[in-house]
């Protein structure tokens, strides 16, 4: 297999396999989001479908509900328009999967004297890619409240805009920190400078050299996946669902698959930028090398898998992050989210490219 | 007369550690990571019953399904007086008198039909009963069923109980 065809397979195996990995954790994470709230608020959570009289805590309770979704009455409301109402679930669930395109999975690796990255397009816009797509899922949801033609989805979809753009903004300012650091917006770049050391000690991750802007990129992504502490589009309790209130069966579901996709390549986005991506602590492409000078040779395929393994636990933990924060702490009050986004998260930001500007400067001269 | 001003208490101020809130959401975090773990590890912290297997005990005045109470010789208590008709408010018991075959008994109930999709759970014709025939102490609720009509309980199955 030679030439074009070798690169057309490789681009398909590529998507195929980052698409089966979000996917296969988006309804992982349904389950663990189930149970986790579950075990956090003292019950025992999902644990009656069965396969067979197997039950296994509980885990083909994702499969029972996509069943359901697909055999579920499809209702449009009368007052609904007909386009936009079916269009809406679409538009929130493309962009929300169009983001992984960009993020790097593992280091490049060699197949038949080639070098693959392993990562679906190193664009070198790489970051403004991801924040252009990730503002665009924001259509989906104002779109449904529009469409749906009821006032509580109108409400939902006005906050989510509102709330949208306010923390847009924050979250593009929070990265420039990051693009200073590691002079470069392509994400194989700034994984591959995450890789050396922070005086010797530390790994030189997003996270060390950039702590305030962390905090802040962390604050806005949950405010973007519209997930608890920011969940105003939704609000259960103010607004019946929200912005998905009158959708049913399996676009209900696409609304769904949507916020947990946000979750993962969020989680994907957080590790990558902020926590080396794919980089092991102190592991060098030969083995291990501690800061004591003292080294471990490690065979290269173990160290791809070990990289893989740790972009991998990486982002397992900042998804479960995501539900460990959503069962912790209550939502925010509307006007509440807006002081917080403009009043602090803003300024805060630009703190953040000042000060990081003025230590790059101090350390050139 | 005067207004009586009553002074609250109100929260202190947060300190600046707190009105930082991260500090403040680690320990969150920290709490809610220990209700997990314990309830992963020990399972007595879960307060869920897990109904169809387990059931709740009842307390002893909870009135829950009725039941109706057996003669000696296995006859129905009942004499069929429409006490518990004239006193249920949601008019869901129906009661036919027959003669009784038992000399010492005037009377006894051909049908005695609850409707329990009416039924209220008042306890008023247990009250009425002049004879302690009908009770609410089976400790128990009324569990769905498929069909309305399997939800009017006849006396055959009140007498099972």
């Amino acid at each position: 297999m030679t030439g074009p065809l070798f690169d057309i397979a490789v681009a398909v195996a590529r998507i195929a396999v980052f698409f089966a990995f979000c996917f296969g954790l988006v309804v992982v994470m349904t389950w663990v989001e189930r149970k986790g709230a579950a075990y956090i608020q003292d019950r025992r959570g999902p644990n009656r479908a069965d396969i067979f009289g197997i039950r296994a805590w509980g885990l083909f309770h994702p499969l029972a509900d996509a069943l359901k979704f697909l055999f579920k009455e499809d209702f449009i409301p009368d007052n609904a328009h007909r386009l936009f109402y079916q269009m809406a679930p679409m538009f929130s669930l493309a962009p929300a999967i169009l983001a992984i395109a960009v993020i790097p999975f593992g280091p490049d690796v060699t197949v038949m004297e080639r070098r693959i990255a392993l990562q679906i397009a190193d664009l070198n816009v790489g970051i403004l890619y991801l924040f252009a797509v990730s503002g665009m899922t924001v259509y989906g949801v104002v779109l449904a409240g529009w469409a749906s033609g009821s006032k509580y989805p109108l409400l939902g979809g006005l906050r989510s805009s509102a709330q949208m753009i306010s923390y847009e903004v924050s979250m593009g300012l929070s990265l420039i920190g990051i693009f200073m650091v590691f002079e470069s917006v392509r994400m194989s770049r700034i994984v591959a400078g995450q890789g050396g050391l922070l005086f010797g000690v530390l790994p030189k991750w997003g996270v060390f050299v950039q702590p305030l802007g962390f905090i802040l990129f962390l604050v806005a992504q949950y405010a973007e996946a519209n997930r608890t502490p920011f969940d105003m589009p939704e609000s259960e309790s103010e607004l019946v669902a929200g912005y998905h209130t009158e959708y049913a069966s399996f676009k209900f579901s696409m609304f769904m698959m949507a916020e947990y996709l946000h979750m993962v390549v969020g989680a994907a986005v957080v590790a990558t930028l902020f926590f080396g991506g794919w980089q092991f602590p102190y592991l060098g492409d030969a083995g291990f090398l501690f800061p004591g000078g003292f080294a471990v040779a490690v065979p290269p395929a173990l160290v791809l898998l070990l990289r893989i393994g740790a972009f991998v636990s990486k982002v397992l933990f900042f998804a479960w992050l995501y539900v460990w924060i959503r069962w912790t702490i209550p939502r925010f009050r509307y006007d509440q989210v807006m002081r917080l986004g403009w009043k602090v998260m803003l300024p805060l930001s630009l703190l953040n490219i000042f000060v990081t500007g003025l230590t790059l400067l101090l350390l050139k001269k | 007369m005067t207004i009586g001003v009553k002074k609250v208490a109100r929260p202190r101020e947060m300190s600046f550690a707190e009105s930082l809130y991260l500090v403040e959401i680690v320990k969150g975090l920290g709490v809610t990571m220990g209700h997990m773990l314990s309830n992963i590890v020990r399972q007595e912290g879960i307060k869920t019953i897990e109904y169809p297997e387990v059931r709740r005990r009842m307390p002893p005045r909870f009135r829950g399904k009725h039941r109706l109470m057996k003669r000696e010789n296995g006859a129905p208590r009942c004499v069929a007086c429409f006490c518990c008709p004239t006193a249920c408010p949601a008019k869901c018991i129906t009661i036919v008198a027959g003669e009784s075959p038992d000399p010492a008994v005037e009377k006894y109930p051909v049908r005695f039909d609850i409707d329990m999709l009416r039924c209220v759970f008042c306890g008023l014709c247990v009250e009425a009963c002049p004879v302690d025939a009908i009770r609410m102490d089976t400790g128990w609720f009324t569990p769905p069923d498929d069909t309305r009509e399997k939800l009017i309980f006849t006396i055959d199955t009140l007498l099972e109980k």
